[in-house]
């Protein structure tokens, strides 16, 4: 298996209905899939759930099972050295190479912090980053972050 | 701010032989006329001759009104068939307007008048103005929608034949809905009793119930209680009376209750209502509920024979406290069907699946409508599952995909939606006869 340098999201549509999220968690916590990191979008009729986790696939073949529809979703995760200014010229340069960017959301990895980030064309965001001396996580690296 | 009490109450009847005849002259009067009128149909319409000929009757065959049970039904499908123009009895030159409401499949169910038909029904609606306790001297705000829809125009010819002024206002945009009340000196309005309230609530708000000179409002085109109607007048201090009609048949001035509401006075000597039986169509006793079935006794542009409407109802023909022998139709009690009145908009939930069928793909044809009334307004909530395929972790994506929904069901059904995105798999899939309405209004 090679280094893969976009990341699979599970991504999962949540109706705005009691005990819902909890079923969710319940399913995969059932399933040893590990959440490394998460991001609760709501809107006034449902909630998006995206999350990083420990095996996408086992996840996705889990929550489908308990009748949760869930999807993989390619994103970047992008590492963030701890210094200020960091993401701010990360993003510059998504914004230079004219990438639209969907949503974004970070959690810290061990000393740096990842930045998650779903475009519509995510190779070239990998190589927009690269080639400006930015570094990406690869999936293994993302789905065992911080242990 | 002219309510009347029942006990100072003056009933006005504006055709007292018609209204108060004797059952008798009533029948004679009726035979008369369906004997003319089903000869009139198996001459010039060539889907009722066929009809005719294959259950065997033959013109000659029907000597009176007790003889209309020997007679075709007609079916909406029917009018579907033959649309648009496909069951008129007199020539297209001869038709002065036409009128329309929803059908079941996205086309409409049109109806055609001629002149005397659009004078036939001003002359009922008048009456039930008169009903209203209405004279010349009235000012009507119609504030039903002009259009095909036949309230607006229906509320406007009585107003006509009766010699009263029409303010023709019609629907929406409250807050000039009252100014006009108010300024122009409205003494009676007519719309949806849903609107009656929400408009009537706005004017107590507004603070200018006091400054109205509004003494009557004629409400129909959906269902309402006795409750609504209490409401409506203790807020605007007035009387409220309840309309009926649909569009096949005449518009509004099909029926209208009187100041005992007790049930809706039919204009039989031009609509002959009979209410029968839903399992096997024999006529149900005075009392009985049943569908609800008209046959128009003179009309000219598009005459029906036994047109089921699919009302369930019951019928009273003793005489009333007002003094009319017409009789009189109960408050529906629900459909044989699973139509909604939806801001009097008619909404069949089988035009949902349909729209969302046309749209291919995005949303699967599976659905379920949730309907409400807030601020006493009617709602119309439509959950549809999103397709596996479209499903986005999107917003953006699957708000895009709500609103075209929206668009194409507000295109479909002529009434705004609210649309609920749900999880694939999660409405339940039809085993025989799956419940696809959830109705929270309490009618």
């Amino acid at each position: 298996m090679g280094v893969s340098n976009t990341i699979q999201q599970l991504s999962v549509f949540l109706e705005n209905r009691e005990g819902r999220l909890d079923e969710v968690l319940k399913v995969l916590a059932g399933n040893d899939v590990n959440i490394v990191a998460l991001s609760l979008a709501d809107t006034s009729d449902y909630g998006m759930l995206r999350m990083v986790v420990s095996d996408p696939h086992k996840g996705r073949l889990a929550l489908k099972e308990a009748g949760i529809t869930a999807m993989l979703t390619d994103v970047v995760a992008l590492r963030v050295p701890h210094a200020t200014g960091s993401l701010s010229e990360a993003m510059h340069q998504i914004v230079e190479g004219e990438v639209n960017v969907e949503y974004m959301y970070a959690f810290a990895n061990g000393s740096d912090a990842a930045a998650v980030l779903k475009s519509d064309d995510p190779a070239r965001v990998i190589d927009i980053l690269k080639g400006s001396g930015f570094s990406v996580y690869s999936a293994d690296e993302a789905y065992r972050a911080n242990q | 701010m002219a309510g009347v009490a029942i006990e100072n109450w003056k009933e006005m009847i504006r055709d007292p032989k018609i209204e108060c005849m004797s059952r008798d002259e009533m029948s004679a009067l009726q035979s008369e006329r369906l004997v003319k009128q089903v000869k009139n149909v198996y001459e010039h319409v060539e889907f009722y001759r066929k009809k005719m000929d294959e259950l065997g009757v033959e013109p000659g065959d029907i000597k009176g009104i007790e003889d209309i049970n020997k007679l075709p039904f007609t079916t909406k499908e029917d009018l579907r068939d033959n649309y648009p123009f496909g069951l008129l009895a007199v020539p297209q030159d001869k038709i002065a307007r036409v009128q329309g409401t929803s059908g079941t499949t996205g086309k409409l169910t049109l109806a055609s008048y001629t002149q005397k038909d659009v004078d036939v029904w001003g002359e009922c609606v008048a009456r039930g103005l008169v009903m209203a306790g209405l004279t010349s001297a009235d000012r009507i705000h119609v504030c039903y929608g002009y259009g095909l829809f036949t309230g607006g125009m229906g509320l406007d010819l009585g107003a006509k034949a009766l010699g009263a002024m029409a303010i023709p206002m019609s629907s929406g945009n409250t807050k000039r809905q009252l100014m006009c009340m108010e300024d122009f000196g409205a003494t009676a309005f007519g719309c949806t009793p849903s609107y009656a309230l929400y408009l009537a609530e706005a004017a107590q708000e507004a603070g200018i119930v006091d400054r109205l000179q509004i003494k009557a409002s004629i409400n129909g085109a959906e269902p309402w209680t006795d409750e609504m109607r209490k409401k409506i007048e203790s807020i605007l201090h007035i009387n409220s009376f309840d309309i009926y009609g649909l569009c096949e048949i005449t518009g509004p001035g099909v029926a209208m209750d009187c100041i005992h509401h007790k049930g809706l006075h039919v204009y039989e000597d031009y609509f002959y209502p009979e209410i029968l039986n839903p399992a096997d169509q024999s006529a149900c006793a005075d009392g009985e509920t049943g569908e609800l079935v008209f046959t128009t006794l003179a009309k000219e542009g598009m005459p029906l024979i036994r047109y089921r409407t699919k009302d369930l109802t019951s019928i009273e023909h003793g005489t009333c406290e007002c003094g009319r022998t017409l009789p009189r139709i109960q408050k529906f009690t629900g459909r044989t069907d699973d139509m909604k009145v939806i801001r009097g908009v008619n909404v069949f939930p089988t035009q949902v699946e349909t729209a969302l069928l046309s749209m291919g793909g995005g949303v699967a044809p599976h659905y379920m409508l949730i309907v409400d009334r807030e601020n006493n307004l009617d709602v119309l909530t439509v959950m549809v599952e999103v397709d596996e395929k479209y499903f986005s972790d999107e917003i953006r994506k699957l708000d895009e995909l709500k609103s075209k929904v929206g668009a194409v069901l507000k295109q479909a059904l002529g009434v705004s939606v609210r649309v609920k995105l749900v999880e694939p798999k999660t409405i339940q899939r039809s085993e025989g006869k799956a419940k696809r309405v959830i109705d929270n209004r309490e009618l």
